[in-house]
């Protein structure tokens, strides 16, 4: 699968990239799903001794590319069951590493977003990590109401999970959380249901 | 009285000299209150009236954020400059009334950072003066290399030693010591953002080790002040205004505009910040860029120019 096309919408919905190797003397993978589709591109055209450089970690999910990534002769190949589960080790890493280290981020939106946001409490711009986002469209959402996330949203519009109000999914995103944000959609009549429709698959 | 935007009305408190190249310029309000609050890295634009030239420079603030009393800027003597560091090392003297900016700045901390690794040449090390002043009250890990020719021009070795201790590293060109940018920028921590101000040759040596040590864009910081360079007279067409004026050899376009009375927009006058960008119209000569806002793209299309540093070989028809 090749990497996604999104529809341009407002300034605060992130937009990915493809993948591109730097001139850095060590690179740090985080991919899941078919993001692992994107790290094979990165190492498509690499020159001899690139792989003894990199690092990956990935996250198999439902698209689970690991044998062909295993394959490509990473210094290091980790896979962890989930993105929360990898979440940990991540910041490990970026506190560990040295400025000049290539992040890339690949896969998933959440993937990306969770990555994205240990990157920049480690103290990272959000620009200094490239991104290319592959596969699912679920989407990490915040209920504006009680401040619950619920995870893998893919209908429009949503159920909060945790204070069971009805959401509309914006595109209105936050860095810091992670999650696009959810806002009330029938609070002055309640009774009102719109139907909900499979819009993130 | 001054024609500057906002201009303040101050009086020069003292004139230190540093060493044989550096005098240090203070300033207090004329009126006695507390002047405008700025962050470390900030500079100020100082008016001079040179007998019949008026001329607009900007400097780094060297002194603490928290001291909104005494503005202080060090000025190296430029003998081949256009003579702005010349007026003020010849001609001010303590109890002078001068007119000053409002403080503005284009060269400031990222405050999300934990860490600010900073590389002074020189004379670019004032604005790391109020931008380490700033750290150690509000905390913040700083690494400081500083390059410069001979202990005796070292200014203000003393002061940041006492302020960064082991954090303060100088390089003596009289000793034959250098930084090693790439050992310097190839081990810092994760965050780290990396600020460079001095002479143009030392900004490249370390922008390119960065790049190459694939450093993001966003971590880099730079602070290069285009010398606006004296060069042959030449005469503008300033076609909104109906006015033909000369821009004599030791003065910019920008200062000969502003002379014939036309209030125009500048922020940095050092090429950099992009506010005076002006459309030319037309003209009969070698436009001479020596900004450091306009791409190679618009340079070569020959649409634009920065009034405050570059010239023209020729005649010039402006938009203004």
């Amino acid at each position: 699968m090749s990497h996604s096309r999104m529809e341009p919408s407002i300034r605060s919905r992130p937009v990915y990239g493809t993948l591109s190797r730097t001139t850095a003397a060590a690179h740090l993978c985080i991919a899941d799903g078919a993001g692992g589709g994107a790290l094979l591109d990165l190492f498509g055209s690499a020159p001899e001794g690139f792989a003894q450089h990199v690092e990956i970690n990935y996250v198999p999910g439902d698209e689970n590319m690991s044998d062909a990534l295993k394959a490509l002769g990473a210094a290091r190949f980790h896979t962890s069951p989930s993105v929360h589960a990898l979440m940990p080790r991540i910041a490990r890493q970026f506190e560990r590493m040295r400025m000049g280290t290539q992040v890339y981020l690949a896969g998933s939106e959440t993937l990306i977003g969770l990555a994205m946001k240990t990157g920049m409490e480690a103290g990272l711009d959000f620009e200094a990590m490239q991104t290319e986002h592959r596969g699912t469209l679920a989407r990490r959402v915040q209920c504006v109401h009680c401040k619950g996330i619920t995870e893998n949203v893919t209908t429009q519009p949503a159920t909060c999970s945790h204070c069971g109000l009805l959401l509309l999914v914006r595109d209105h995103y936050s860095r810091r959380h992670a999650a696009f944000q959810g806002v009330n959609i029938n609070a002055e009549d309640p009774s009102e249901v719109a139907p909900k429709e499979e819009v993130f698959p | 009285m001054s024609s500057l935007h906002g201009a303040i009305d101050v009086v020069v408190s003292d004139v230190v000299t540093v060493n044989e190249l550096i005098k240090r310029f203070h300033f207090k309000r004329a009126d006695g209150k507390p002047l405008p609050a700025f962050s470390g890295g900030s500079h100020i634009v100082i008016e001079m009236q040179d007998g019949d030239t008026l001329r607009r420079t900007p400097y780094s603030l060297s002194s603490s954020p928290f001291d909104t009393d005494d503005y202080q800027v060090s000025i190296r003597r430029d003998d081949a400059g256009r003579g702005g560091s010349l007026y003020m090392h010849e001609s001010v003297e303590p109890g002078m009334a001068m007119s000053i900016s409002h403080p503005a700045n284009l060269f400031s901390l990222d405050k999300r950072a934990p860490k600010h690794l900073m590389l002074a040449g020189g004379i670019g090390i004032t604005p790391f003066m109020s931008q380490t002043a700033q750290l150690a009250r509000t905390g913040g890990k700083v690494e400081l290399h500083y390059g410069v020719r001979n202990r005796e021009l070292g200014a203000y070795v003393d002061e940041l030693s006492v302020r960064l201790g082991p954090d303060l590293h100088v390089y003596l060109d009289e000793n034959a010591e250098r930084m090693d940018l790439d050992r310097i920028l190839g081990n810092q921590p994760t965050g780290t953002h990396l600020y460079v101000c001095g002479p143009e040759p030392m900004i490249e040596a370390a922008l390119d080790s960065a790049r190459r040590l694939a450093w993001p864009q966003a971590h880099i910081h730079h602070e290069l002040f285009a010398r606006t360079a004296p060069g042959e007279p030449f005469t503008i067409e300033l076609q909104d205004s109906g006015l033909s004026v000369e821009v004599g050899e030791t003065q910019s376009m920008l200062e000969a505009i502003e002379n014939a009375g036309i209030d125009a927009p500048y922020l940095c006058r050092g090429g950099v910040c992009g506010q005076c960008e002006t459309r030319v119209l037309s003209h009969d000569g070698e436009l001479l860029h020596t900004d450091h806002w306009l791409s190679d793209a618009e340079r070569a299309a020959g649409e634009k120019i920065m009034p405050c540093v570059s010239r023209c070989r020729g005649t010039l028809v402006l938009e203004r």
